[in-house]
Formats: C-alpha cells, sequence, structure tokens
C-alpha cells in the first residue's frame, strides 16, 4: 500500500518508492533516502513536526514538508 | 624513499568521533587556527609513527560527502582538488563508525575515486559486539581496495595500527572503487576527450561544485559542460544511488548483522528524552543546572583570583622602585589582566557543559523537540544550538548557525544571537549582582544572587525571541525551508575530548580578550594619571590653597583623597568623561561609570577591570581593597549617595544585557552575512535598545 511518508504512523516500517528529487535536498539523498531503502518512524516532535526516522540506518529528522515529497509502500506484515 | 613527515588529512562523516581518533594520534601535540580568509576552524597537529617518521595530521571538518553544502565542507573538497596546496595530502584517512558504516561509505567512495591513497578506519569497534555487528575485514579491504584499521579511540585501541598503515601508505592502492562516469557514458567520454589530462571525478566535482578551483580552468568546463541546475541534481542522485548499490553489495558479504544481539539503547533513551512532557522538562531541568551551577559553583576559585591578584598589585606597589613603570604595572596592567582572569572558571564550566551536551549526542535531541517552537519565531530548530553555544561566546556560536539550510532562518539567527547572554557579560552581571542583590535564600536552597543572574539569561533569550519574531515579520526573503538533522547514538562524552574543548576554547577566549583588555588597560591608566593642564600638575597646591580658603584643617590621609580626585578629574580621562557624562547621566551613571561603558564597545568584560584601573589610579593608598569592595565604597561627591545603588544596577544591567558591544561579534557578522548592512543595523538596533531601557528602568527606580 502506498502512501505519503508524512502519513506514517508511529512505529511503522516502509519502503522508499518515489521521492520529488527537486525539493529534497541532497544530503537527505546522501543518508539514504533513495527510492528502494526502507524506512521507519521512530518518532513525531511534540508539536506534529518534525519526524524523526530511521532510513537505511541513518537515524535522521526532517520537517513535515519534506517528509510530503516522499513516497513510500509499507512493509507487508504477516 | 619514504619522507621524514607524511601529510595526512582525516575526513569523515559528523558524529563519528573523528576528533577523538585526532586526539589520540596527536596527544597535546596540536594547534587550532584559521583557514586563511574564512573563519573555519582548522585543527592540526603531530603524530609520532616511528623514531624517523612524523605524520602532520589534519582535522578537516565533517562532512557527509564531497558535494559541499556549507563553507565548513567546502575546505574539504578544495583541498582535495588542489594538488598544489601545501597541506594536500599524502594519505586521506577516512573515518567511519561501526553502526553507520553504509553511510560513511559513500564519502569513502568518493575520496577513493579521486585516486588519493585513503585508508579506512572502522571507529567505536568496542560498540560491534553490543550491536550485533561483525565485519570480514579481508573481504572488504579486498571490495574497497584498501586498508581497514578497526580502532576503538575510547578503548584506545587499534591506533597503533592506523599509524603502521599510515607509514606503509606508498602501498596503498590508488584505484577507485567505481566510476562515477557510470552514471552518463556519453556525456563523460566527452568530458575525457576534452580534458585528456585531468581525473574525471575531479572534472565532475568541479562543474557540480562551487568550490574556487583554478579560476580560469572552471571557467573553461564550465562553459561547454553545463547542465541545468535540476539535470546535475539528478545526476547526483544517480551517482549516490550507484555509490550505495555499491556499497549494499560489499556490505552483503563483508558484514554480518545479528539482530536478535543488538540492544536498542538510542531507542529507549530517545523515548524518554524527546517525549512531549519528560523531554522538555529535562531539558530545562539542565538549563537551570548550568546557570545555577556557574553562579554558585564559580565563585570559590573567583574570589581567590581576585584577591590574589589585589595582593599581588599591592605587592608590586610596596616592593619595586617606585616610578612610572612601577605605577603602570599595578595600577594599568594587573587590575586589567585581574578583570579577564577572573571569569575563567565561569567560562570554563559553560563550555565544559556545552561540549558535554554535544558529545553525548543529546544537543540533536533538543534541535528536535524545538524546531516547530522556533519556527514559530522564524528561526530553526538548529537556532537553539548558537543560541545556548552563545552563552559562553557569540562568536563560535554564530558560525555554528552555519548549518542551518535555510538562508532567512540562518540570517535571523545571526542576528539574534548576541542578545544571548555571553560570558563576557558575566563579570560584569556578577559584580554589579554581588554589590546591588543581598545574599539571601529563597526557599532556603536557592539563593537570590544565582536567581537573579537566571533572570537575566531569561531576559537576553526572551529578546532574541522576541527580535527575531519582529524580523520574521519584516524580512521578505523567499528561501526553501530545507531540514536535515542526524540523530547520533548516544555516548558518554570522553573526558579527553571535553577536556581538550574545554582548554582549548578557554584558553583562545582569554589571550583573544586579554590582548584588548591588555591594551586598554596600559591606555586607560596613561590617560587617567596624566593631564593637559596646569590643574593636573598643580593638583596639590590648588587643593591645599582651597582648603586654606575654606580654613578647614583636614588631616593628611583625606587631603591626599581629595588631591587624587582632582587630578582624576583633570586628567585626559576625567575631560573624556565629563564631556559625555551629559549622555549617560539619566541612565544614572557618573563618568567613570561612563568611561567602563564606553571602552565595553570594544568588549564587554573590560568593564570591570576599567573600573578597577579608574579607581586604583585615584587611590593611592597601600591597602588591600578588592574591586568590588572599593565599587560598593564609592560615593556620588555632590549627592553623597552610592553610585552603585539599586537603581543604577539594575540600568547598567539592562544596558548589558541589550546593547551591542563586541567589536569581534561585529567583525563576524560582517563575515557571515558579507554585508556590512546587517552588523550595523543589529549595531544600532541592539544599542539603541539598550539605551532607551536602562533610561527608563533608572527614572522610574531612582
Amino acid at each position: 500500500m502506498e502512501k505519503n511518508l508524512s502519513d506514517l504512523k508511529k512505529g511503522e516500517r516502509a519502503y522508499i518508492s518515489e521521492i520529488n528529487v527537486d525539493e529534497i535536498p541532497l544530503k537527505l539523498l546522501e543518508m539514504g533516502c533513495l527510492p528502494g531503502n526502507f524506512i521507519e518512524l521512530i518518532q513525531i516532535a511534540p508539536l506534529g513536526d518534525p519526524f524523526y526516522f530511521n532510513i537505511n540506518d541513518s537515524h535522521v529528522a526532517i520537517r513535515k514538508e519534506t517528509a510530503k515529497q516522499i513516497i513510500v509502500t509499507l512493509e507487508i506484515t504477516i | 624513499m619514504s619522507k621524514s613527515t607524511i601529510k595526512v588529512a582525516l575526513i569523515g562523516n559528523p558524529n563519528v568521533g573523528k576528533t577523538s581518533v585526532f586526539n589520540q594520534l596527536t596527544g597535546l601535540n596540536q594547534q587550532v587556527g584559521n583557514y586563511p580568509g574564512i573563519t573555519v576552524e582548522k585543527k592540526q597537529g603531530i603524530s609520532k609513527l616511528s623514531e624517523s617518521v612524523k605524520a602532520k595530521i589534519i582535522d578537516l571538518p565533517g562532512t557527509y560527502s564531497l558535494n559541499a553544502s556549507s563553507i565548513d565542507e567546502n575546505v574539504v573538497i578544495e583541498l582535495l582538488l588542489n594538488k598544489n596546496d601545501e597541506d594536500f595530502p599524502d594519505v586521506a584517512v577516512v573515518v567511519s563508525e561501526v553502526e553507520n558504516i553504509k553511510r560513511n561509505l559513500l564519502l569513502f567512495t568518493q575520496i577513493k575515486d579521486l585516486e588519493i591513497p585513503t585508508i579506512l578506519v572502522i571507529n567505536m569497534a568496542d560498540r560491534m559486539s553490543l550491536k550485533g555487528i561483525e565485519f570480514d575485514i579481508p573481504v572488504l579491504e579486498r571490495e574497497l581496495k584498501t586498508k581497514i584499521a578497526l580502532v576503538s579511540s575510547r578503548k584506545k585501541t587499534g591506533i597503533s595500527d592506523l599509524k603502521e598503515l599510515i607509514l606503509n601508505y606508498e602501498s596503498l592502492s590508488t584505484e577507485p572503487c567505481l566510476h562515477a562516469s557510470v552514471i552518463d557514458p556519453d556525456y563523460f567520454n566527452n568530458l575525457r576527450r576534452a580534458f585528456p589530462n585531468q581525473l574525471l571525478y575531479k572534472l565532475w566535482l568541479v562543474i557540480t561544485q562551487d568550490v574556487n578551483f583554478l579560476n580560469l580552468e572552471r571557467n573553461e568546463i564550465k562553459s561547454s559542460f553545463t547542465k541545468s541546475h535540476s539535470d546535475l541534481k539528478r545526476l547526483q542522485q544517480k551517482e549516490t544511488i550507484k555509490r550505495y548499490q555499491f556499497i549494499n553489495d560489499t556490505l552483503k558479504i563483508g558484514q554480518k548483522i545479528d539482530i536478535t544481539k543488538a540492544s536498542d539503547l538510542r531507542a529507549k533513551l530517545d523515548r524518554i528524552l524527546t517525549h512531549k512532557v519528560f523531554g522538555y522538562l529535562i531539558f530545562f531541568s539542565i538549563l537551570l543546572l548550568i546557570f545555577q551551577s556557574i553562579f554558585d559553583w564559580s565563585t570559590i576559585p573567583m574570589e581567590f583570583i581576585d584577591e590574589t591578584f589585589t595582593s599581588l598589585s599591592a605587592y608590586t606597589k610596596n616592593h619595586l622602585p617606585s616610578g612610572e613603570f612601577t605605577n603602570l604595572l599595578s595600577e594599568g596592567i594587573i587590575p586589567g589582566i585581574s578583570g579577564i582572569v577572573i571569569f575563567i572558571p565561569q567560562i570554563a564550566f559553560l563550555f565544559l557543559f556545552i561540549s558535554v551536551l554535544e558529545e553525548s549526542g543529546y544537543m540533536s535531541r533538543v534541535v528536535f523537540l524545538m524546531d516547530k517552537i522556533m519556527r514559530r519565531f522564524g528561526l530553526s530548530g538548529k537556532s537553539i544550538v548558537p543560541l545556548i553555544s552563545g552563552t559562553a561566546c557569540a562568536i563560535p556560536a554564530i558560525m555554528g548557525a552555519r548549518n542551518i539550510e535555510n538562508w532567512k532562518e540562518r540570517l535571523i539567527t545571526i542576528l539574534v544571537t548576541p542578545f544571548t547572554t555571553c560570558s563576557a557579560r558575566l563579570p560584569v552581571y556578577a559584580i554589579l549582582i554581588s554589590l546591588i542583590i543581598p545574599e539571601e535564600r529563597v526557599f532556603g536552597f536557592l539563593s537570590l544572587q544565582g536567581l537573579t543572574l537566571m533572570l537575566l539569561y531569561l531576559i537576553g533569550f526572551g529578546m532574541a525571541v522576541l527580535s527575531a519574531t519582529i524580523l520574521n515579520y519584516f524580512l521578505k526573503l523567499n528561501c526553501k525551508s530545507y531540514f536535515v538533522i542526524e540523530m547520533p547514538s548516544y555516548k558518554v562524552p570522553m573526558f579527553k575530548n571535553v577536556a581538550l574543548n574545554v582548554i582549548e576554547k578557554t584558553k583562545a577566549f582569554v589571550t583573544g580578550a586579554g590582548k584588548i583588555i591588555l591594551a586598554l588597560s596600559i591606555i586607560l591608566w596613561f590617560l587617567g594619571s596624566h593631564g593637559p593642564s596646569k590643574k593636573f600638575d598643580n593638583a596639590e597646591a590648588i587643593v591645599a590653597t582651597e582648603l586654606k580658603q575654606n580654613n578647614t584643617s583636614i588631616d593628611t590621609e583625606i587631603l591626599e583623597n581629595k588631591i587624587n580626585s582632582y587630578k582624576l578629574e583633570h586628567s585626559y580621562i576625567g575631560i573624556l568623561g565629563k564631556t559625555i557624562e551629559p549622555v549617560i547621566q539619566p541612565l544614572g551613571y557618573d563618568w567613570k561609570i561612563g568611561i567602563a561603558v564606553v571602552s565595553s564597545f570594544a568588549a564587554r568584560e573590560v568593564f570591570v577591570g576599567t573600573l578597577a584601573t579608574i579607581y586604583n589610579v585615584g587611590n593611592h593608598s597601600d591597602e588591600e581593597v578588592t574591586i568590588k569592595n572599593r565599587m560598593a565604597a564609592e560615593v556620588h561627591p555632590e549627592t553623597g549617595k552610592k553610585v552603585f545603588n539599586f537603581a543604577s544596577g539594575i540600568s547598567l544591567l539592562l544596558f548589558y544585557a541589550f546593547a551591542m558591544q563586541c567589536m569581534s561579534t561585529i567583525a563576524i557578522v560582517k563575515k557571515e552575512t558579507n554585508s556590512w548592512k546587517w552588523p550595523l543595523l543589529q549595531f544600532i538596533f541592539m544599542s539603541g535598545f539598550a539605551y532607551v531601557t536602562a533610561l527608563v528602568a533608572y527614572q522610574i527606580l531612582k
């Protein structure tokens, strides 16, 4: 199931399926935010923004507006 | 033939313990300076590799890749692209760490593409079993075409292996791991044909980066091979994907992870430290602890220093042959220096706390917690780091704003950071508070003076936030708001790193401020002990005649004091002070405080030293009196009221809280914003605001 990264729930794991390259800083790509890599939402800051992810083993926080530029596919749980 | 000095560049991501490795390699043999023309810190050190061979090690700024996004990161690329640079490394040491090896290898493969001999250090090896990670070193060495040193800078293991590898750097392969040209073969083939003598990857970096690279060549390359920004970025993304594919393939055969063994301390701690209630509670308790301790713990060494210098000054005066030089020493230089030495304890404490917060990884969590709140004021969560480290000194704090991606947020941060209470304000606050606030305790344990100090810190932060809001409203800048911050794993701070950092920062601060203070105190002493007119030279006679006319006879001590204050009034400094008096009188200051305030525009911490010098010049008795006692005893000659009373004290505190009194800060703001417009605006706004608030406060309280 595809959804926007900003709609991920705390603790959910997914795979990145699509990113909007023009709106995403290169630094984030270099940290492993690339199609195919796994991503897990670890924590949402108390006021609903920013988001704290584990992307491809990098622990990174980004703002909601950046997260909106990333489409993910939920990991299928059996 | 091997050389006697091997040049080594330490390169790595932030938070991998690069500096610990540097400290282990060089010990105390290091020096910190700046890169020419820019304010990026340059750390160098010497490491002894064998009896005859040394290594000169440069600790380059942390970077995630060779695609620079700040001037700190530019330094790395500019050095690696310029073979003619005197620091161009014979060998590059890429420091990575056990947990983030994947991401660290990205930078590693880029550097390999530059065909520089490269050693890979895997740091924090002591965490491997904890994380259930195992490496097949021979396989990794083969795939990555390098030599690997497993290092634990915490357990001090692997450093000798690393030294051995550096010593034998000539046997390292310079073959790249993968070729960037695979991302667009046609484009790169054309590039190769046009510049057959250049390294392809180097050309690619020159095209994509905004770095200083032999300008002529750069223009030539750019003109024929330029692409749109968006196309370049797509290619860079492609490059990154290719590199990660290679890295994933390599790690698949060279690394084993047993997830069941991994204990995730980070996740547990994060649950508490970024919690919506506990997160903020913990953060504010830490702040409270810092401020309470700075005021309470540092008083003991500070009093000791104050007394030592006072007796030293008296000792010099009594034991050296009297004359101009002795006066200069005992009245100018020694009190001046004591004015700076006295607050070493407080600065050291501040730097200690800040470096522990940074080293432990906690600072990133604060950034995460505060981002949404800070954005409301036009700041970024990352502004919290400059605002907190601004409590030590605004200069490194303003430089620390470099990692804020959004220009508007960064500019506002730079402009408001000087409002935070820096350590130069501390001695001013400390002495004024001790003069006007009684030494009492609230609820039996909170010192009233400590609380006042904390209040001043809060006022500083409040003012920073308030002016940020105003700036946010008026500044019309359109910037993309990027925000990426790494949340590193938690670490117990290493004593050596923290200690070296505290020593180095304190030293830089004391010598920097010390020079200004020394020069100023000499000038002030001269201006105070010399005068232009006959009135100054004939002070004794004039005072004596005046007394005779009034027919009053007084004892010699009072006579001497009268003569001295008459002299001071007619010295250069007295004349200067009297000239500015009309401007500062409404704020409740006499001309002596006025001189101290004016000289503080060079640097705030000069205040106490200036007063010490002025009072010393005016007092020739041999008694040992501390600066504080002298200030407390000072009375207004006409009204007979204390000069440092509650109203004038509060007025002074507020003036120092808000005024932009620091040349170095103005200089750094000019450098960081690349224009005079911002520092001038900042200066006028801050100092104007300071004057008005001090005026209002005094007029209400007097």
